[in-house]
């Protein structure tokens, strides 16, 4: 069995360079205590599961999870020129969005390929919060500096002052409602509002990487413990179960939701992720016209033909967990024609499930692949995206 | 931790109950625990001969998936097929319904050559 790496910790001071140098959460010692088992995850130690990875995920489904996501990097821009800046950084036209709302978007190298997915939210008419993934945050910060150069827009790095709290699921509403003066009820998906949470300020955000209903909370991070504490008793009598990194992934893919490192990277392109209703090449209105950002040019090209590559999901029709890295053939045939990018026993489904780049002629739903496990070719169905969703 | 006194124990965290000449198979408490939960597992056709130390089968957890090796050279006379539908039964009940294989050992003298529940004990620092 594989044994924790030995590494030297550091409270609160970035370090990503070694990879041994892991950095803790304000919450950490709330994991500790709860018997939590860590791994490094982007230069951060973070709670894989406390109990049961499968016991977390399905209280996220049919109560509530709490997880610590303070690894998750808060970059804020703030200017004139702020709006303009993130257009041209991003493939989204931040300025687009109304005070109070946020999108998914990414950036992108000039070859079109992902340096990161992110969450932008707008707080104020000049002032913008960029989440970036934790692995990706010090590339994010240093590509979005060198393209707002020479504009009116500041960039802060908050991450190492900033707890991220997020309560997921179907009571997540009914546990942070007593603690907060927001009306979550008025709070529509992708917005987000200034408030106090347990007596805290806290940018409380409805947003979320389950598929549930539920809401990310900013608080500083000396304030991070404390409301965690509050979380965790509001929801105990509504059955929240903390939640760790295991859980996060085993919800994310049944929702569809892609992972960097996993279905985006350097090599990827948002089109072939199946992103492409993110990348936004004409401005809209206010101005209207062409919304140049880099990696447009690649972009725009590689939609003028077939893509080489297209994501899917896969689910196993034969006995077998497909997984990362996993070769995808036709059935009966021995070359590879595509890789699993993820994958997992889903909880909720009950069937083994799995995201995959294949090319577009073995795209279509319902077309009968293979998956090479361990030398046996199981058989794989391709299944449209998402597995699973929330029904209202 | 549970380290039942009268099974013997490997390196890789697996027990073993001699029966005469025959030897069930698991792995122990500690391992599952380590594992988290159990989701698919990978055993031998029955008649298969192993040789000690050999590779039999998978058992893969959420988010990993691990070799089995056997502890004594045998013949596979029967696998636990209630798990091909609850692999859960090995985190319930890792020493009695989650049980993995049972063989027919080339020979039984060899189980002495494995740890006992002190030594066990001892390698995981209970």
């Amino acid at each position: 069995m594989a044994e924790d790496l030995p590494s030297r910790h550091v409270d609160g001071a970035a370090g990503d360079a070694d990879a041994a140098v892991l950095t803790r959460t304000p919450v950490h010692e709330r994991h500790v205590a709860l018997g939590a088992r860590f791994t490094g995850f982007g230069g951060w130690e973070m709670p894989v599961r406390y109990g049961s990875i499968i016991d977390e995920h399905r209280a996220v489904r049919s109560a509530a999870g709490l997880f610590d996501l303070s690894h998750m990097g808060e970059l804020w821009v703030n200017g004139p020129d702020a709006a303009a800046g993130l257009a041209s950084a991003l493939v989204s036209v931040p300025g687009r969005l109304a005070v109070g709302r946020a999108q998914y978007s990414l950036i992108c190298a000039p070859d079109g390929g992902v340096i990161d997915d992110l969450i932008v939210y707008r707080t104020a008419p000049e002032r913008f919060l960029v989440v970036p993934n934790a692995s990706n945050r010090e590339v994010v910060a240093a590509e979005l500096a060198s393209r707002l150069a020479g504009r009116a827009a500041e960039l802060d790095d908050e991450t190492l002052t900033t707890a991220l709290l997020a309560v997921q699921g179907p009571a997540a509403r009914a546990i942070l409602q007593p603690l907060t003066n927001l009306d979550l009820g008025s709070l529509r998906s992708y917005a987000a509002a200034e408030a106090r949470v347990a007596g805290f300020p806290a940018l409380v955000a409805r947003t979320g990487y389950t598929g549930e209903e539920g809401f990310e909370l900013f608080v500083a991070w000396d304030d991070g413990p404390a409301a965690w504490d509050a979380l965790l008793v509001a929801g105990a009598s509504h059955g929240l179960l903390p939640c760790g990194l295991g859980a996060r992934d085993t919800l994310r893919l049944e929702a569809g939701m892609p992972l960097y490192g996993n279905e985006l990277d350097r090599r990827t392109t948002p089109l072939e992720a199946g992103l492409a209703r993110f990348v936004h090449l004409e401005r809209g209105a206010d101005p209207p016209g062409v919304h140049d950002f880099v990696g447009r040019a690649a972009l725009e090209a590689q939609l003028a033909g077939p893509l080489p590559r297209e994501l899917v999901g896969l689910v196993l029709r034969d006995r077998g967990i497909a997984r990362h890295g996993y070769a995808v053939r036709h059935p009966g045939q021995p070359e590879p024609i595509g890789v699993v990018t993820s994958g997992s026993q889903s909880p909720t489904l009950g069937e083994a499930i799995a995201m995959a780049y294949v090319p577009p002629s073995a795209a279509s739903a319902g077309t009968m692949l293979a998956v090479v496990i361990r030398d046996a070719a199981v058989a794989a169905e391709v299944a449209p995206l998402p597995f699973y969703r929330r029904t209202r | 931790m549970d380290v039942p006194e009268a099974l013997r124990y490997t390196t890789d965290h697996e027990w073993l109950r001699l029966e005469s000449a025959e030897a069930l198979v698991g792995i122990t408490a500690y391992a599952t625990e380590e594992l988290g939960d159990i989701v698919f597992v990978e055993l031998p056709a029955v008649g298969r001969h192993l040789q000690k130390g050999e590779a039999f089968g998978v058992i893969e957890s959420v988010k990993t998936a691990s070799d089995l090796y056997a502890p004594l050279g045998g013949e596979v006379l029967a696998v636990n097929e209630a798990l091909a539908t609850q692999p859960e039964l090995v985190n319930a009940e890792p020493y009695g319904e989650g049980w993995l294989v049972r063989l027919r050992a080339d020979d039984p003298t060899a189980a002495d050559d494995l740890m006992d529940a002190a030594a066990y004990r001892a390698q995981i620092g209970g």
